[in-house]
């Protein structure tokens, strides 16, 4: 049985030393040994930025697509071979800008495929500009004045989407961390957990120390039920969204392939590509 | 007696225009007439002038007729914007209805039929359609029931009683008509071979090809003149344990489709212009991660949205060269029904092959008409997976990392699909090294890109032009593409018959482009006339890039939202000499 060794490649990432995102290589490694995957039997996903470099960083099939597009690519990944497991993977810009639209229909679509986004409310690669999670006021080379738009609220606007799995977690609890991307991967439907994964660089707001003295977790909140959705929202609303743990989890919406009417059983990528000639001139027969 | 027949339904949008057409149209089909059609529409589902324009032949026809024999018209504005195409001895059959008028500045006749007031004589005014089929079929002395089993076939669903009277609709307009007969001039039909043959649009093939070639996921997002491919398919595919996936949008679907291919399964995206233009970064990370992927463009009016229902071919230079930066690529262009579906299976093996995005390029006209199909030979069909490894691999070293991009001779390097034991590699849009490493050393950079233009620099593609070549020396040389093959051949035959040397080449691999089959009957023609449906000469563009001649090229543009009608070939020519 693979070891999370085994999920260790000899790249050396390019990300700055203290990045967040290291923290999230070492959970990922972590939770697929857990579950017991074998390498060749992960496929990571992944977009563009810093973090979208983390399907190099892997040892398993890797995809680093284009920016904002890591969700399709997964769910066709997905798609052909129902035995792989799919992890999608890229920052806050990736999912949460230029690929929102995808986000927000991969959630209502409930394919089987666990997206994990590092989230560090700047764009890192581009060397500081504002990102879609930045705070209003938030200074940044592209709003020098202070950032006048609203950050998104991913979490709550999972929920509304029709989210089956909702989890945050920050990078330095890579304990945590390392459970919630295992529930992530053993729930039946597409799972989001966005990650606090702090650019050391570029963002001198939301700093390990900033998010520490933030964050609530979940399970020091008395009473908290994530299975209650409206239990959920309100929990959310109240914390600001600061809030790391499982906050979500519905098991009884079927994913996508449960539902999906006649598809194979076995992966589609092993399917027979010839035709019967029978079930041919039957198709013919009806344009007849 | 006639061996063809121009026949023309028009009323407005929503009022069964479309049905109409198609219950006459497949009933002489399955008389074994040969049948070409097209429909005139708008981008709206209510309201606003329809027709559908079909031509019955007892031989083969491939494109729209000149004139018009039979317009049957439901309202004044179908005369109005009709009239024009019928020939001096043709015939109005209007509604009585809304009291139709005769323009006079024309010599056919126009008969008014009570269309509506038989239909609601009989239940329901909706029949007035059936009605309009029997009257046509008194005016061609057809026996009506040849409309029966269509009849059947299309409201068996609603009950005995409802088949059983719109047989009677048709039953009274046909005796309505042949009563009132004296003096009109009826165009019997010859008859025809009585073979039974396909009768589909172009995106049928499309979809019947990719089915054939082993497509068993599509990704796409709905758009005029490409929906029909998706509508398909998600009735056909479940059985074969795959699916359809309506994306969110056309990046997804591209992207969408691109996740699947790397995956194992041939996966087809269809779309028109404007998602073509939003798939064009998706086409580039398939060309730079040589992750195959067929796309079809149902090619309409542009640019923007443009005219979403009219006929264009002005997508070429975008699908040749479309996306940013250099990648291989082949673009492909049907032009007719048949070719549309051997095209399209064979673009999954050469997607697989070269490991590279395929672009099957239609028209409106090919995508949406509808035409009689001669035989599908399926065991032209031939799944051919390339250098796809099946076979167990050799265990790697340590960490190392399975040469996905390896530098071969033919630039073709071995794929192996996720889930492989020892084939672990990554895919990046990032340039890499053979293992698929980002790099961006300058001697690696030129290794890969030189490895991926050369894969297609020696494809292997049957008849890559359709060719008809009976001279040696031509006086003209016309070339064309997609669905202006039927005008073509019919103008041909026309100038051959006044004496001109007419050879004609249908393009049917457009990139890479095949100049050593095109050069040599361009070298033997006086003029070469290029027949396109755009305002710039794309084609004859890429023709002057390819093999020169430049002052013999002429160009022959139509970007009206029509497609070419044979006789604008014909005399587009007779100026030339």
């Amino acid at each position: 049985m693979a070891t999370f060794k085994d999920f260790r490649n000899d790249v050396k990432p390019n990300w700055c030393p203290g990045c967040g995102d290291f923290s999230v290589q070492a959970a990922l490694q972590r939770a697929a040994a857990n579950v017991g995957l074998e390498p060749e039997n992960l496929a990571v996903i992944s977009g563009i930025g810093c973090s979208g470099r983390i399907s190099g960083y892997i040892h398993s099939y890797g995809f680093h697509g284009i920016h904002g597009r890591a969700l399709p690519i997964a769910q066709g990944v997905k798609m052909a071979n129902r035995d792989l497991t799919v992890i999608a993977s890229g920052g806050d810009g990736d999912g949460f800008a230029i690929g929102m639209a995808h986000t927000v229909h991969a959630i209502r679509r409930n394919i089987d495929i666990t997206y994990i986004v590092m989230d560090n409310q700047i764009y890192g690669l581009t060397k500081g500009q504002t990102s879609p999670r930045s705070a209003a006021g938030f200074k940044t080379k592209s709003t020098p004045a202070g950032s006048i738009e609203q950050a998104i609220s991913p979490m709550e606007l999972a929920l509304t989407a029709g989210a089956t799995f909702v989890a945050q977690s920050f990078s330095t609890d890579l304990k945590d961390l390392t459970a919630l991307i295992e529930a992530g991967i053993k729930h039946k439907g597409f799972s989001l957990i966005n990650v606090f994964s702090p650019c050391v660089t570029y963002n001198k707001v939301n700093t390990y120390d900033w998010f520490k003295e933030n964050l609530t977790k979940l399970s020091d909140v008395e009473g908290y039920d994530p299975h209650n959705r409206e239990m959920a929202m309100q929990t959310l609303m109240k914390y600001n969204g600061l809030v790391t743990g499982l906050i979500y989890q519905n098991t009884e919406q079927k994913s996508y392939q449960e539902l999906v009417h006649g598809y194979s059983e076995t992966p589609l990528s092993k399917a027979d590509l010839k035709l019967d000639q029978s079930y041919f001139d039957k198709l013919v027969a009806e344009f007849m | 007696m006639i061996n063809q027949l121009s026949w023309k339904v028009g009323g407005q949008q929503g009022e069964g225009i479309e049905s109409t057409g198609e219950i006459f149209a497949i009933a002489l089909n399955r008389l074994g007439y040969y049948l070409y059609g097209y429909r005139h529409f708008s981008s709206r589902i209510k309201g606003g002038h329809t027709n559908n324009k079909i031509r019955v032949s007892t031989t083969q026809v491939r494109s729209i007729a000149d004139d018009l024999d039979i317009l049957v018209a439901f309202d004044q504005e179908t005369i109005d914007f009709n009239y024009k195409e019928l020939h001096s001895k043709g015939v109005i059959l209007a509604d009585a209805k809304f009291n139709p008028k005769k323009p006079e500045d024309t010599e056919a006749s126009l008969y008014a039929v009570p269309f509506t007031e038989i239909a609601t004589q009989l239940g329901t005014s909706l029949m007035k359609n059936m009605v309009a089929i029997g009257a046509t079929a008194a005016l061609l002395d057809l026996d009506i029931q040849v409309f029966e089993e269509v009849v059947k076939e299309i409201f068996g669903k609603k009950g005995d009683q409802v088949v059983a009277k719109n047989m009677e609709a048709i039953k009274a307009g046909f005796d309505n008509m042949s009563a009132n007969l004296s003096g009109v001039r009826t165009m019997q039909l010859a008859k025809a071979d009585g073979k039974k043959r396909m009768f589909m649009i172009g995106n049928d093939a499309i979809a019947l090809g990719a089915l054939a070639g082993g497509c068993r996921f599509m990704a796409a997002y709905p758009i005029t003149p490409a929906s029909e491919i998706m509508e398909y398919l998600i009735k056909k595919l479940p059985a074969l344990g795959g699916t359809v996936i309506q994306t969110e949008d056309e990046i997804a679907a591209a992207t969408m489709a691109i996740g699947a291919n790397y995956a194992g399964v041939r996966t087809l995206t269809a779309s028109a212009g404007p998602g073509l233009s939003l798939k064009m970064e998706a086409i580039g990370l398939s060309g730079m991660t040589e992750t195959p992927l067929v796309i079809v463009d149902t090619q309409r009016g542009g640019p923007s949205t443009g005219l979403p229902t009219k006929q264009e071919q002005s997508d070429l230079m975008a699908m040749i060269y479309g996306t940013h930066g250099e990648i291989p690529k082949i673009v492909m262009a049907p032009s007719t029904v048949e070719e549309a579906f051997y095209d399209t299976a064979e673009a999954f093996n050469l997607a697989e092959e070269y490991q590279v995005p395929v672009i099957v390029l239609s028209d409106l006209q090919l995508s949406l008409g509808k035409q009689t199909v001669e035989p599908l030979n399926f065991d032209k069909v031939e799944i051919r997976r390339g250098k796809l490894i099946t076979d167990e691999l050799p265990e790697l070293e340590g960490k190392a990392y399975f040469k996905r991009y390896e530098v071969t001779e033919d630039g073709i390097s071995p794929r192996v699909l996720p889930g492989m034991k020892n084939g672990i590699h990554h895919v990046t849009g990032v340039e890499h090294a053979e293992t698929g490493k980002p790099s961006e050393l300058a001697e690696n950079r030129k290794a890969q890109m030189d490895k991926r233009m050369r894969k297609i620099q020696n494809i292997r593609f049957n008849t890559p032009v359709h060719k008809n070549v009976k001279h040696e020396e031509a006086d003209v040389l016309f070339v064309g593409f997609n669905s202006t093959r039927g005008v073509i051949e019919e103008a041909m035959e026309r100038l051959e018959k006044d004496g001109l040397k007419v050879n004609h080449a249908h393009i049917r691999l457009i990139h890479p482009f095949p100049t050593d089959e095109v050069l040599p009957l361009v070298q033997s023609a006086k003029k070469v006339v290029v027949v396109e449906n755009n305002a710039t000469g794309q084609l004859a563009n890429i023709l002057k890039m390819n093999v020169g001649h430049a002052n013999k090229i002429v160009n022959h543009l139509k970007y009206d939202g029509n497609p070419f009608l044979p006789h604008e070939v014909y005399s587009k020519c007779k100026e030339l000499f």
